[in-house]
């Protein structure tokens, strides 16, 4: 398979908006380079920017390995990516706010309806609920990846609890730290004013009536894999970090145990998953949550972001309506692509599903994180052969792409500086009609030779993401 | 401020505080050991170091005998003690990981990385590389965490309730510590004996006040001075009086609509300390009117989780 080098074109020259950091790295000697490398990990590790890995030893905290060779897209193709981004999020802002009040576009035979009725992510206690600004994903994080030169695929789109933008804020941070004058020569799009803009969207969604909202940040607590980011963020927009028991909900409003007694809440920022959100609602033995904050929502007396059932818009078995749904709503052509895919819990996909295999790449309907996937071409014959087994017993828990040819960027690994897959996860936000997002995203990388798993939990490194400006 | 928020503020500068003290008591401890003396007498301090925090019982299970080498260990590096120096530090840096957002970055890091360098170290590498390297280590750490807290953090309530927990923290070791070495050294009615300079001096110098007695006594010590100094004299920073003064003014900062018993107690035990003549603590014995004090303290700490850390009562909003 031919892949799209970030920085290098097919005759080996080095494409336009990557020369000047080039001369850099040529004219810059090989132990400046690996002292600064020294340093970056060095800092990580004592500012304790870490995440928890599931399945490893309690408490275990591990770095997400960082890459100085930055992932620089120029601006013209960032404005259109920009532009894709806006209509698909204010898209599924819509699709959501109709799957929950008149669900127009199930009547409109656009979507099967037991597509969406049937859904585990479905929330029927959200139907007939107005959320403010009728925004249900305030932050979306949306996966693309680059297939040829200006050939953008969404991978996917993450409406729940989308993580990472501490990392996108923390790599620029160590960039400017370790190597000023790469800044000084280039315009790069400055993304440091993410948290403003977040605390400014959540303001926005306040409920009716209240004129100085108190804004939270609720955690899961320190040992989940994203506390980390859960106190930056709460730290950047100087709100308070609470945890599920800290909140306590009385005639249907949200109060949290303060020093000076309670304090009405508004906006939570909430890091939990719906599961665990209410007790008395959902699952009963959540002890994350707070027992009857969704009567408080329905009562339209606090607002969460996002909001209870976004996850009927992210699922994968949604996934390929996404590009009907922006017809159905906008009356627009999609501006990003999406991969196509197969269905497999329709026969006749399967089948084609179940024949291909090797080529192909499987994921579990409702599975996150790189979890629970096959890459068709990576994967050995017993990896197969387990896959088609699972398929065949739940033909519903599954969708299959084709291989994307992911672009790869110059990366530093153990043998020098290599090639490696990469993508990027632009974060949305949306309020109303307003849809915002700082130039660039979260570029991960995927540090095993080959691999096209970008996920932390899988090894996964990350890079600074420059938009370069005119 | 959120009262979780609080409480982790609270015990996180208590632990940072004992681990101070427990070094300095150690340091000391160890010094006094290096002097010639009978073997029994060495025992004795050491032994005195584990009732000083009542865990004869768990040491006794893990260790046969008291000495130098055992007492250390224990106290030092035991996973297993919670009031070992190391549980000390973890439990800091515990509760800071919690509050990270609400303490600066400069105070996160001092205790991230004294918690990651401390839990690099065995203890036969402390031990042998001369312990009192390492117990100057933790009062630099403690020293360095102070320090950054004074000088980073905004002097708001997070502020207030680090200091609190310090200085109740301390007002508690200073006590301990007093009651445990003033016991050894006067037995009751007993006369002064010949070795008592250097321990009236270690004990001085486990405060850090060694240099203090001198400027403001310019004599020789005495007990009853030693006494005066750690107990009544409002200007010395390791002495009970000096804590006091202190918890009073930060509750008053902090006061809510429910914590006028809690004032109320703190304000009686600082009159105490304020308007007391070191002869008549004395007269009354010394260990009595400590453990009183100790216990008072307790009692302090017990109203100020009640009122401020945390509210159990989701009272009418």
């Amino acid at each position: 398979m031919n892949f799209y080098n970030e920085m290098i074109d097919a005759d080996n020259g080095v494409r336009a908006h990557y020369r000047a950091y080039d001369e850099w790295l040529k004219a810059t000697p090989a132990d400046r380079i690996a002292r600064k490398r020294a340093e970056a990990d060095l800092a990580f590790h004592r500012v304790g920017i870490t995440f928890a890995v599931y399945g490893e030893e309690a408490g275990k905290e591990r770095l997400i390995p960082f890459d100085i060779i930055p992932r620089i897209i120029p601006s013209q193709e960032w404005k259109s990516m920009q532009a894709g981004l806006r209509q698909r999020v204010k898209t599924l802002n819509l699709f959501l706010h109709d799957v929950y009040h008149d669900q127009e576009i199930l009547k409109a035979g656009k979507i099967p309806a037991e597509q969406i009725l049937n859904n585990a992510q479905y929330r029927p206690v959200m139907k007939g609920v107005d959320v403010p600004g009728g925004v249900y994903a305030h932050i979306a994080g949306v996966d693309i990846v680059r297939a040829g030169a200006g050939e953008f695929y969404v991978l996917e789109d993450n409406l729940r609890v989308p993580s990472g933008v501490s990392y996108m804020l923390e790599d620029r941070k160590m960039m400017m730290r370790l190597f000023p004058e790469l800044f000084a020569k280039h315009k790069v799009a400055p993304v440091q004013h993410y948290p403003d803009m977040l605390l400014e969207k959540l303001r926005a969604v306040a409920p009716n009536g209240v004129n100085d909202p108190t804004v939270v940040v609720l955690t899961p607590g320190a040992y989940n894999s994203a506390y980390f980011e859960h106190t930056f963020l709460a730290q950047q927009m100087g709100v308070e970090l609470v945890e599920g028991r800290d909140l306590f909900v009385k005639n249907e409003t949200v109060y949290m145990r303060t020093t000076q007694g309670p304090q009405r809440v508004d906006v939570i920022y909430r890091r939990i998953d719906d599961d665990y959100m209410d007790p008395e609602v959902f699952r009963s033995d959540s002890t994350l949550g707070v027992p009857g904050i969704l009567r408080a929502y329905q009562a339209g007396n606090v607002t969460l972001a996002n909001a209870i059932g976004t996850g009927v818009a992210d699922d994968k078995s949604i996934y390929p309506y996404v590009p009907e749904m922006i017809r159905f709503y906008l009356g627009e052509e999609p501006i990003l692509n999406n991969v196509p895919t197969h269905m497999c819990r329709k026969p006749e996909e399967l089948k084609y599903v179940l024949a291909h295999l090797s080529e192909l790449v499987v994921k579990e309907v409702h599975g996150a994180g790189g979890y629970g996937m096959l890459v068709g071409p990576a994967s050995t014959k017993e990896q197969i052969e387990h896959f088609r087994k699972l398929l065949i017993a739940k033909p519903d828990g599954y969708i299959a792409q084709p291989t994307l040819a992911l672009s790869n960027c110059p990366t530093f690994v153990e043998e020098g500086i290599a090639p490696r897959h990469l993508d990027l996860r632009p974060f949305v936000l949306s309020s109303g009609k307003c849809v915002n997002m700082v130039p660039g995203g979260l570029t991960r990388v995927a540090l095993t030779e080959g691999s096209l798993v970008v996920n932390s939990s899988q090894g996964g490194g990350t890079k600074d993401t420059w938009i370069l400006e005119d | 401020m959120l009262s979780r928020t609080a409480d982790h503020l609270f015990w996180m500068s208590r632990y940072i505080e004992r681990a101070e003290n427990l070094a300095r008591l150690l340091d000391v401890t160890w010094q006094m050991s290096l002097v010639p003396q009978p073997v029994e007498v060495a025992n004795q301090n050491w032994k005195a170091i584990i009732a000083l925090n009542s865990l004869e019982e768990s040491f006794e299970k893990k260790y046969s005998t008291v000495n130098a080498e055992n007492v250390l260990r224990f106290m030092v590096s035991d996973t297993d003690n919670y009031a070992s120096i190391h549980s000390c530090l973890r439990l800091a840096r515990e509760n800071a990981h919690a509050v990270r957002g609400t303490i600066t970055s400069e105070m996160w890091e001092t205790l991230n990385s004294t918690w990651l360098d401390a839990r690099e170290k065995t203890f036969e590498q402390l031990y042998g590389a001369g312990i009192a390297d390492f117990f100057e280590w933790v009062k630099m750490r403690s020293s360095l965490s102070r320090g950054t807290t004074l000088g980073t953090l905004l002097q708001d309530d997070s502020y207030h309730f680090i200091r609190l927990g310090t200085l109740l923290e301390r007002a508690d070791n200073t006590a301990r510590i007093l009651d445990v070495k003033y016991h050894v050294l006067r037995p009751q009615g007993e006369e002064e004996g010949a070795t008592d300079f250097y321990q009236w001096g270690a004990l001085l110098r486990s405060v850090s006040a060694f240099e203090v007695y001198r400027k403001a006594f310019r004599d020789v010590i005495t007990p009853e001075r030693v006494a005066e100094l750690l107990v009544l004299r409002s200007d010395m920073p390791r002495s009970l009086h000096f804590c006091l003064n202190g918890v009073i003014k930060t509750l008053d900062l902090l006061a809510n609509a429910h914590s006028h018993e809690t004032q109320r107690q703190a304000g009686m035990l600082h009159a105490l300390l304020h308007y007391a003549r070191v002869e008549d603590i004395l007269e009354q014995g010394l260990h009595e009117w400590l453990t009183d004090f100790m216990d008072r303290i307790y009692l302090l700490g017990n109203g100020i989780s009640r009122d401020f850390l945390m509210p159990m009562v989701e009272e009418a909003a």
